[in-house]
This record gives C-alpha cells, structure tokens and sequence, in this order.
C-alpha cells in the first residue's frame, strides 16, 4: 500500500475519506496526529475535566470512522470533523451542566488590535496613518514563513487567546466553518463573532510579526 | 508611497475594518474605501497580507502530538473498528 497523507497532504479530503474507508491505518495515524491535539483543547472549553475531553476525543473519531461511508463532501473532512467534536462536546457539556464561556463574553468596548502608537499622532500631517508599519513579507523565504515553527508559534499563541476568542478562531479558522454555522452553536450575534474573530486574529497576527522581527 | 488624500480611510482605521473586508462584511461604500486605500498604502497591504499568511498558518496542524494513552487507544479502537468491516 502506498502512503497516501503526509501530513502536507492531510487537507486532500478525496485521498483522506478513501483511505480511511479502506482501513489505511498510516493515514488514520497521520490524522490523529494532526488533529487530536487540538480537538482536545477545544472539547475542554465544553466539558469539564480532561479525562471527560478525551473521552469526547475517542467518541469523536469513532463516529468518524462510522460515518466515513456517508461522508458526502459537502463540506471538508475537517469542517465535518469538527462538527462532530462540538455536538459531542455540547452535549456532555449539556449533561454535566457546565456552562459554555460565552455568557462571559468579554465586553466589546474599544479595543486597538493594533497598539495606537504605532500610527501617527493627532497633531501630524497624516493622522492614523502607520508611524510603524509591518514588515513586508515579501523578503521572508516561503519555506521559513510557513515553516513547522511558524505553525507552532501561531499555535501557541492561539492558546493564549481568552476563552471566547480562541474558540471562534478555532471554529472559524481552523475548522473551516461558516460564520452563521458557528453563531448558531455558540448562541453569538454575527457582529460578536465577528468582533472576537477580530481580536483573536489580530494577536496571532501579532505572534506572526513578531517571529517575522526575529528573522 | 503615493500621498494620500483627506478623504480616504487611516491605516489605523483599516486595521480595524481588515476582518470586516476578510470576511465579506464591509457595505459596498466602505469596501471601496478599504480597496482605494490599498491602492496607495503599500503598508496596509503588507498588515493584509500578514493577516492572510496567519489566517493560513492558522489552519494548518501544528503537528503536535496527542498524548500516547489517547493514541494508542484510538489505534486500538481504528483496529477494531476495521476488523468489523470485514
């Protein structure tokens, strides 16, 4: 049997579904590597302990595999995965009585996701315009910016969003889902979501110039 | 860098509309003031593309592993299931 998925090819839903409904164990490894890790984190914003986030992990990957036969493609392999995970999620949330963080959304006052000295002042000739602008990404080698560190850092600072901001980003981002399909599960106005994406992607913007400053 | 004019947005401003514009949410009126701005402010479009290279990077596993209980016990479960199928 040839090797189907590296993890580069992991986003190939076609080779992905017909391996696993093959029973390609390597490609089954090669998802869960890729996807366990963060699907636990997201299952513990629902649930209460770890063990029971694991617990949500396992179910999850065996409706996967029971599923895989119907899997239509409508959506992508990890849209749908992820939708699983939620539902699954929810509902032992539902049943353990743990409430999810949005009813401590974060206020949606103000908030400069760019810190505002790094544009110029009131009394200048061009008022908002950059003091400090970005980097260009342009003299950066594709193979450094989107290399295996580049993905970590932007996973590690993905992991200090507040709650709220993470799972949007989480959803929306790395699932891949519609705005009206994650406002829907997390009970969000379009403007709220819209607002946490915001600021979810504007810190991990930031983490992405920062490693850029350090090249 | 072209100078820009009074009436155009602040780059302070599109760093604030950019998830608006991302995500297909602007009004007409403000996309075109979003886009006119781009035109001349090389800065802005390189805060865009930034944000588009971390939307990317944002997508993609970091390849961090699951923890090898969880692991193995889902490879012990894939077998099972597989073995079902016949």
């Amino acid at each position: 049997m040839q090797p189907v998925a590296s993890s580069a090819q992991v986003a190939d839903d076609t080779l992905v579904v017909a391996a696993l409904r093959r029973g390609d164990e390597s490609v089954f490894t090669e998802l869960v590597n890729a996807y366990s890790s963060p699907l636990l984190r997201l299952a513990q914003d629902f649930v209460r302990t770890r063990s029971v986030a694991e617990e949500v992990v396992q179910e999850t990957w065996l409706a996967v595999l029971n599923g895989i036969d119907r899997f239509e493609g409508r959506s992508s392999f990890k849209t749908w995965l992820y939708r699983i995970l939620v539902n699954k999620a929810k509902t032992r949330g539902v049943r353990e009585a743990r409430i999810v963080p949005f009813s401590s959304l974060e206020p949606l006052g103000e908030e400069h996701v760019v810190p505002a000295d790094r544009f110029r002042g009131p009394d200048d000739q061009w008022p908002g315009h950059w003091a400090e602008p970005p980097r260009s990404l342009d003299t950066i080698p594709e193979e450094r910016l989107l290399s295996r560190e580049a993905r970590q850092r932007i996973a590690a600072a993905l992991e200090t969003l507040p709650d709220s901001q993470r799972i949007v980003v989480t959803l929306r981002d790395v699932a891949g889902w519609d705005s009206d399909e994650i406002c829907e599960t997390l009970d969000l106005t379009e403007v709220n979501q819209r607002v946490l994406l915001h600021r979810g992607r504007a810190k991990l913007r930031a983490a992405l110039e920062q490693y850029v400053e350090e090249s | 860098m072209a100078t820009p004019e009074k009436t155009d947005i602040t780059c302070q401003e599109v760093v604030e509309l950019v998830t608006d514009y991302l995500e297909g949410a602007l009004p007409i009126n403000e996309r075109l003031d979003f886009e006119r701005h781009l035109v001349w402010c090389s800065w802005c479009r390189d805060y865009l593309d930034h944000m588009r290279t971390t939307i990317e990077l944002t997508g993609r596993p970091d390849e961090s592993e699951p923890p090898s209980p969880l692991k193995e016990q889902l490879l012990d479960a894939f077998r099972d299931w597989r073995r079902t199928r016949g």
